[in-house]
C-alpha cells in the first residue's frame, strides 16, 4: 500500500523558508479552494495560514552551538490522531496512497483535529474557519498534463539544496526509503504512536582529518628554495697534497 | 516561452528580479493575474528551484505599496512629509527635460544619478557618460566594491558574477563572513550537492546562521579581524610548504623580482629588461626571474627555466633584488598563529590546523580532468589540473575600513593553494578574466567634463596608476563623492554612501538635481540615517533646499519616495524588458557566457513606466549623441528597439545582448543587430548560453585558446597572459607618489601619510579605522547586520507573505552582554554607537561570538512607509542600525571628513561600528526609537487592505486593486 510522505534532509537545510512561500503561492489558488487567509496583512502582528514552516532553534552552548533549520507541516501519520476525533468525518486519510487531508466542506472548525495532532501540524483558517493543512500537493502529483518531473509538490521543487526528498515510504526501494535506510531517518516523537509518514535525515559530519605525518613530505617545494653557496674554485682543497 | 494548460492556465518565461540572483522563472497566468510563480527547469542558473521571495512575487506584483503615477510634491508642502499631487508624464518630462538641459548647457557636473541596483550600468552609465556627468555611480560603493576590487586587482576576477567556488569539484568549502547575500540560489543548489557529496564545509564567522548552520566546523572570529587570520594562515602556508610551488611560479609574479635598492627611484619595481613593442593595460612579459641552476637572472617563462621564489640577490650592476613571492614571505614572518589568535579570537592550533587542512587538501587530493589545453607561452598540457579547496566570502569581508587588504589576503591565500580557475577552486565567468586592472579609465581631469559634451572616458573605471585618478591640479576631487581621488583612489564602484552629505555640505561642490533609482537613501541605504533625511530637506539661508531638486524613480512607496520633489513610478520585474547584459554584469556560468532578459508578462500597471524607457525619453529630449541621429532625431523607438540596435561603435556587432546577433541571429557574441533578437530570447528561456569548449573552460588567465576566443569575441583587447599579483606594483605606485618619488599625479599634503600607509603592494593587516578614532572600552562590542535569506534590503516588508517571516528584528547576543550590562533576554535596550543610540529588543543566542551583537538588515521601517499600516510590527518594534554608522569617520581635525570607508577602495565600512548595551529604562519598555512622522499614502495608491486578505489566482481581486483609485 502506498504511504506518500516528505522525507527531509536537516543536513543541508539552510532554512530559507523557499518551501513556506512556494506552499503558500500554490495552494493559496488550488483545487481545494477557497484560498490561504492572511490577517493584517499589512498592519500589526501579521498572521496567516501556512501548511509549512520553519522553525529555527539552537542547541548546545557557545562555542559548541548547533544552529538548526527545521521545515514542519503535517507528517501525515499512518495512525494519524486528527482523523478519529473529527466529529463530521471531515479530516480522512486516503487509502490509495496514505495522504492525510481535510474535505473543507464537511469541516465546522471545532479544532478537535488540532487538539489532538502533537505536531501543531494544523493550521485553522481564520477567516474562513475551517482547518487546512498540507496536502503533498494533491492537486499536482497526478496531474498528468504536467510533466513527470514536476509531479511533486510544490516546497520539493522549490527546495534550493534539495533538502526534501517525496515518494512512498513503503517502498523500499523508493528514493526516499533508501534515504531513510542509508542516513538514519527518524520520526518526530515514534512513542506517541501516531507513526508519521514524514521522515527527517540528520546532521552528519565530516571532520577534519590532518595526518600529522603529512607535513613532512620529500618534496616539500621550501628544498628547492635552498641556496647552495657558490664556492670558489680558488680555494684550498685536498688536491693541493694529494697525488 | 508561452504554454497552454489546462484551466486557461497560460505559462510564461522570464527572469526574477526579487532579489539580484537572476533566476530564470515561470509564470502561471489565470484571467491575467499572476496565479503561480516557479523556478524554470530549463534555465542554467537555478535549474527549476526558487526561493521564499521568487516564490512570493505574486506580493510583490499586488502590493499594496505600488506606486502607479507620476507625482510632484505639492507646492506648500514641506520635502519629507509626503504631499504629493499627479502629474502627467508630459508634464514629468518637460520638467526634467527643461531643467537637465540648462545643467548640461551650463555644468554638468550638477546632475547626479545615483542607482540603488547595479545589473543596469550598461545602460545607467551610458545615459551619464552622453549627459557628460561624472557623478554617477550604482550602489556597489556601498555593497561589496571591496570583494570586487581586492580579487579583479589580484587574480583579474572576483567572486559573485563574475566568477566563485566550483563546489562541484571541491573538497574543501571555506566560507569567512557572511556571504549568503549574493548568489543565493545556485550557491545553494551546489551547496546541497557539495554535502550530499560528502565535501567538508568550514564556516568562519561572528554568527552561525545562514549557510554556517549546515557547515560541519563553525569558528567563531571577531568582525573585521579576518585579514588577521588569514595573513597567519598564509604564513603557515609558506613555512610548511604548502603553497602549490609549480602554480606560484608559473602563473603568479611570485619569482618576479623586485628591486630592493633603495636609493635607487625604481625601488619596490619590477625589474625590466626590456620596453615592450606594444603598451597596452596588460602586464607586458619583460621581468626577470632567478634561475636556480643558472644563479643569474632570466626572462620569465624561459622555456626549461627554474626560477626561485625566495631569497636575495645581486644583478651585475649590484642592484639587490628580491622575488616578490620572498616579500611576500617577510610581510607575513611576523603574523604567526600566535599573534592572530589576540585578534581574530580563534585559537593558535586552530589556525594552523586549518592552514594546515586547507594546504593537505589541495596537495594531496588533486584533481586531473582529461582536458588538453594550450597556455599562451605555447606550452601544451595533457591535463587540467584542480587543488579541490573552494573558498567564499561576501560582503562579511568586505565591508571593513581593512576589507580590500583582507581580501588581497584571501586572493593571494588562493593563489598559493594553487585553485584560480581551476577545477574544485575558484571559476571564471565571463567576461573575467581581465588584465589587473581592467582597461577602461574614468577622465582624469576637470576639463574632461565639459558642456553640451559627453563625458570622456567611463563614469566608473579601473586605475592603474596615479595619473589615472580624476583630480584637479591640486589633487583635489572632482566627483561629488570624491571617487578616484586621493581619498578612495580605487573606488571602482564610486561612494553613493557619501553623496548626499557631500551635496549638502557643498563639498567639494553643490549639485543642482540629484536623480535617485531604487535606492532607499532615506533609510536602509544610508549610514547615519536620521540625519541623511535631515540633510535631504535642510535649507539654505535663501530658504532653498541644500540639494535643490531631487528626483526617485521607484515602483514602490519607500522612505525615500517621500523626499522627492519629482518621483517617477517605475513598474514591476514582471511588466518590463530588461537585460542581463555580457556589457555589465551577465549571468554567465563557468563554462561559458550567458547572459538573459526580462520579456513583460503583464501589462504595465497604471501610469508606471519602466526607468530604461525614462532614459532612452531623456536621452532623445537632450538630444544626447548615442540617442540621436546626426539631425537631431530620435534614434531608438524604445528600450527594446534600443537593445536590439544599439552597438558600442558603429558597426563593431557589440551589444547589449550576444545571443542570435547578425541579420538571421546565427551569430554569437558579436554580429550585425538582428531585428528579431527579443523573439529568438523568449523562445529560448530569456536567456543566450554560449558553452565553450572544455579547453577554453580552465586556466583562463594563461589559457591561449581561451583569451584568443575572448579577443575575438569582443570580451577582452588583449590576448595576453593575466598573471596574479602576490605583489601588487599598481599599489606601489600609488605609494611612490605618496612619498613623492614618482613623477605624475601627488597626492595633496594631508593625504601623503594617509595614501603611504594603506597602498603597500603586500597585504597587511590594521585594526578598523574607526577603531583608531574611539575609546574602545567603552564600546566594546563589534555590531553587525545580515540580510535574511527571505528578505531583500528593504524590499520585502510591503510582501504579505514575507513580511510574516520578518516582522521585526531583535538584537542577537550572546546572554554574557545581558549579564555584564543587567538585562534579560526580551529586555528592550539601547544599543549606542559614537554616532547616536538606537532602541531595540535584545534576543540571547549561544550562536554568536560574545564580542558581536547583529540583527537582520532593512527589517526595520519608518512608520507608514511601503504602505504599511502606522502600527505595523516593522515600526514599531523592527529597528534600523544604520541610525548608529557613520557616513564619516568620528572625531576628526575641524574641516575634514573623510568617509567611513576603506581608504583604498571608499568601500561603505558598514560592519566597522561598535556599540555598547545597556537596558532601556522602564519607561522606554516596548517599542523601538527613533520614531518619525508616519509617511502618508500618496495619490494612485490602492485603499487600505484593511484586516483580511486572501489571494486567489485568477481572480481578479488583486489585478483590479489599482483601478479606480
Amino acid at each position: 500500500m502506498t504511504q506518500l510522505a516528505l522525507v527531509i534532509d536537516l543536513n543541508v537545510c539552510v532554512g530559507c523558508s523557499a518551501c513556506v512561500t512556494s506552499c503558500k503561492e500554490w495552494n493559496t489558488s488550488g483545487e481545494g479552494g477557497g484560498g490561504m487567509v492572511d490577517m493584517n496583512p499589512y498592519g500589526k502582528d501579521p498572521t496567516g495560514t501556512f501548511f509549512n514552516r520553519v522553525q529555527t532553534f539552537e542547541v548546545g552552548e557557545y562555542p559548541k552551538t548547533e544552529t538548526v533549520h527545521f521545515p514542519k507541516s503535517c507528517l501525515h501519520c499512518e495512525d494519524p490522531p486528527c482523523v478519529p476525533v473529527c466529529p463530521t468525518g471531515a479530516s480522512y486519510k486516503r487509502k490509495e496512497d496514505g495522504i492525510v487531508l481535510v474535505d473543507y466542506d464537511k469541516c465546522i472548525g471545532c479544532k478537535y483535529c488540532s487538539w489532538a495532532c502533537p505536531y501543531g501540524a494544523r493550521e485553522l483558517d481564520a477567516k474562513q474557519k475551517v482547518m487546512k493543512k498540507c496536502t503533498l500537493c494533491v492537486d499536482r502529483i497526478y496531474d498528468t498534463s504536467l510533466p513527470e518531473e514536476r509531479r511533486k509538490p510544490a516546497c520539493v521543487l522549490a527546495c534550493p539544496t534539495s533538502a526534501r526528498l517525496f515518494g512512498d515510504v513503503h517502498d523500499p526501494d523508493s528514493a526516499v526509503s533508501v534515504a531513510i535506510a542509508e542516513r538514519g531517518g527518524y520520526q518526530l516523537q515514534p512513542e506517541w504512536g501516531t507513526r508519521p509518514a514524514n521522515h527527517y535525515l540528520p546532521r552528519r559530519k565530516n571532520h577534519a582529518n590532518v595526518d600529522k605525518e603529512a607535513l613532512h613530505r620529500i618534496d616539500n617545494p621550501l628544498k628547492k628554495e635552498e641556496q647552495r653557496p657558490a664556492v670558489s674554485s680558488e680555494l684550498p682543497s685536498l688536491d693541493d697534497f694529494l697525488f | 516561452m508561452t504554454t497552454q494548460t489546462n484551466q486557461a492556465t497560460e505559462i510564461k518565461s522570464t527572469t526574477c528580479y526579487m532579489c539580484a540572483c537572476r533566476c530564470g522563472i515561470n509564470v502561471h497566468l489565470k484571467n491575467g493575474e499572476v496565479k503561480y510563480i516557479e523556478g524554470n527547469p530549463d534555465h542554467p542558473l537555478n535549474k527549476g528551484v526558487i526561493c521564499a521571495k521568487g516564490s512570493s512575487g505574486i506580493m510583490k506584483q499586488y502590493s499594496p505599496a505600488r506606486l502607479t503615477q507620476p507625482l510632484k510634491r505639492k507646492a506648500n508642502a514641506t520635502r519629507g512629509e509626503g504631499k504629493f499631487e499627479p502629474i502627467t508624464w508630459d508634464e514629468a518630462f518637460d520638467t526634467l527635460a527643461t531643467r537637465l538641459k540648462h545643467i548640461r548647457e551650463t555644468d554638468p557636473k550638477k546632475f547626479g544619478l545615483f542607482t540603488g541596483r547595479d545589473q543596469m550600468q550598461a545602460l545607467t552609465g551610458l545615459f551619464a557618460k552622453q549627459f557628460g556627468t561624472p557623478n554617477y555611480a550604482a550602489h556597489g560603493g556601498f555593497c561589496s566594491v571591496n570583494m570586487a576590487a581586492g580579487m579583479i586587482y589580484t587574480i583579474g576576477g572576483s567572486f559573485w558574477e563574475f566568477g566563485g567556488p566550483d563546489l562541484h569539484h571541491a573538497k574543501l568549502f571555506v566560507m569567512i563572513g557572511t556571504a549568503e547575500d549574493h548568489h543565493s540560489n545556485p550557491l545553494k543548489i551546489e551547496l546541497g550537492e557539495f554535502k550530499r557529496n560528502g565535501g567538508r564545509m568550514i564556516a568562519i564567522n561572528p554568527v552561525r546562521t545562514g549557510y554556517a548552520a549546515v557547515a560541519d566546523e563553525w569558528i567563531p572570529i571577531r568582525p573585521g579581524t579576518d585579514g588577521a587570520l588569514l595573513l597567519a594562515i598564509t604564513r603557515e602556508i609558506i613555512e610548511q610548504g604548502l603553497y602549490d610551488r609549480d602554480f606560484v611560479v608559473n602563473y603568479t609574479n611570485g619569482p618576479e623580482l623586485v628591486n630592493m635598492d633603495p636609493k635607487s627611484r625604481e625601488y619596490g619595481m619590477f625589474l625590466r629588461f626590456e620596453v615592450p613593442l606594444e603598451e597596452g593595460c596588460f602586464d607586458p612579459q619583460n621581468k626577470l626571474w632567478w634561475d636556480r641552476e643558472l644563479n643569474k637572472p632570466i626572462s620569465t617563462h624561459t622555456p626549461g627555466a627554474d626560477p626561485f621564489l625566495t631569497g636575495e640577490f645581486k644583478l651585475k650592476d649590484g642592484t639587490p633584488v628580491k622575488p616578490s613571492f620572498q616579500l611576500l614571505r617577510e610581510r607575513v614572518e611576523s603574523y604567526t598563529a600566535e599573534w592572530a589568535e589576540g585578534i581574530t579570537g580563534i585559537p593558535a592550533a586552530t589556525i594552523k590546523r586549518l592552514a594546515h587542512e586547507m594546504g593537505i587538501t589541495a596537495r594531496d587530493q588533486k584533481i586531473e580532468l582529461p582536458i588538453a589545453w594550450t597556455d599562451v607561452w605555447g606550452n601544451e598540457h595533457e591535463h587540467v589540473v584542480g587543488n579541490p579547496v573552494a573558498f567564499h566570502a561576501m560582503r562579511g569581508l568586505a565591508a571593513h575600513s581593512n576589507g580590500f587588504q583582507s581580501i588581497r589576503a584571501l586572493s593571494i591565500l588562493m593563489s598559493l593553494l594553487g585553485t584560480i580557475d581551476r577545477p574544485g577552486g575558484f571559476r571564471h565567468k565571463a567576461p573575467y578574466p581581465r588584465p589587473i586592472p581592467p582597461c577602461p579609465k574614468t577622465p582624469n581631469k576637470p576639463e574632461d567634463v565639459k558642456p553640451n559634451t559627453p563625458l570622456e572616458g567611463v563614469p566608473l573605471g579601473w586605475p592603474a596608476d596615479p595619473d589615472d585618478l580624476f583630480v584637479d591640479d591640486k589633487g583635489e576631487p572632482v566627483r561629488i563623492d570624491k571617487g578616484f581621488s586621493w581619498e578612495y583612489p580605487l573606488s571602482v564602484h564610486g561612494l553613493m554612501h557619501n553623496v548626499i552629505t557631500n551635496a549638502w555640505r557643498g563639498d567639494p561642490y553643490k549639485l543642482d538635481t540629484l536623480l535617485i533609482f531604487m535606492a532607499n537613501m532615506a533609510w536602509n541605504s544610508s549610514m547615519n540615517t536620521s540625519d541623511v533625511r535631515d540633510m535631504l530637506k535642510d535649507k539654505d539661508e535663501n530658504g532653498e533646499y541644500k540639494i535643490p531638486f531631487l528626483v526617485v524613480c521607484d515602483a514602490f512607496h519607500s522612505e525615500m519616495t517621500a523626499f522627492a520633489d519629482l518621483i517617477l513610478p517605475d513598474t514591476t520585474y514582471l511588466e518590463r524588458y530588461d537585460v542581463m547584459s555580457m556589457l555589465d554584469r551577465p549571468i554567465s556560468e563557468y563554462d561559458g557566457p550567458v547572459d538573459s532578459v526580462r520579456i513583460p508578462i503583464l501589462p504595465v500597471t497604471g501610469d508606471c513606466k519602466p526607468f530604461q524607457e525614462v532614459l532612452i525619453e531623456l536621452g532623445s529630449r537632450l538630444k544626447f549623441p548615442a540617442f540621436t541621429d546626426k539631425d537631431g532625431k530620435r534614434k531608438y523607438r524604445d528600450y527594446p528597439d534600443f537593445i536590439v540596435n544599439f552597438e558600442t561603435a558603429p558597426g563593431s556587432g557589440i551589444g547589449f545582448l550576444s545571443g542570435w546577433r547578425g541579420q538571421n541571429g546565427q551569430k554569437t557574441m558579436r554580429g550585425e543587430p538582428n531585428p528579431n533578437q527579443w523573439e529568438q530570447y523568449a523562445k529560448n528561456n530569456c536567456m543566450h548560453h554560449h558553452v565553450m569548449p572544455k579547453s577554453y573552460q580552465y586556466m583562463r588567465n594563461w589559457n591561449a585558446g581561451y583569451l584568443q576566443w575572448a579577443q575575438s569575441n569582443g570580451l577582452t583587447r588583449h590576448a595576453e597572459p593575466i598573471n596574479i599579483h602576490l605583489y601588487s606594483e599598481v599599489l606601489h605606485k600609488f605609494r611612490r607618489a605618496a612619498q613623492g618619488i614618482s613623477h605624475g599625479k601627488q597626492p595633496p599634503e594631508r593625504l601623503r601619510k594617509r595614501v603611504e600607509r594603506f597602498f603597500d603592494a603586500l597585504p597587511f593587516y590594521y585594526e578598523p579605522l574607526e577603531n583608531e578614532m574611539i575609546n574602545k572600552q567603552e564600546f566594546p562590542l563589534s555590531a553587525l547586520t545580515q540580510r535574511p535569506m527571505a528578505m531583500y534590503h528593504s524590499w520585502d516588508s510591503q510582501n504579505a507573505w514575507l513580511r510574516q517571516i520578518h516582522a521585526h528584528n531583535y538584537l542577537h547576543m550572546h546572554p554574557s552582554v545581558g549579564a555584564k550590562n543587567g538585562f534579560d533576554d526580551g529586555d528592550w535596550v539601547w544599543v549606542e554607537s559614537v554616532h547616536g543610540r538606537v532602541r531595540c529588543q535584545a534576543r540571547f543566542s549561544q550562536s554568536v561570538e560574545p564580542n558581536t551583537v547583529w540583527t537582520w538588515n532593512a527589517i526595520g521601517k519608518a512608520s507608514g512607509a511601503w504602505a504599511l499600516e502606522k502600527d505595523a510590527n516593522e515600526c514599531q518594534r523592527g529597528f534600523l542600525l544604520n541610525h548608529i554608522i557613520g557616513e564619516e569617520l568620528p572625531n576628526q581635525p575641524e574641516g575634514q571628513h573623510y568617509s567611513n570607508s576603506d581608504p583604498l577602495t571608499g568601500q561603505a565600512a558598514w560592519f566597522d561600528v561598535r556599540v555598547k548595551v545597556y537596558r532601556a529604562s522602564d519607561k522606554e519598555q516596548g517599542s523601538t526609537f527613533p520614531q518619525f512622522p508616519t509617511q502618508p499614502r500618496y495619490p494612485g495608491m490602492a485603499k487600505p487592505v484593511g484586516k483580511w486578505q486572501t489571494f486567489i489566482g485568477g481572480s481578479g481581486l488583486f489585478k483590479n486593486r489599482f483601478k479606480g483609485k
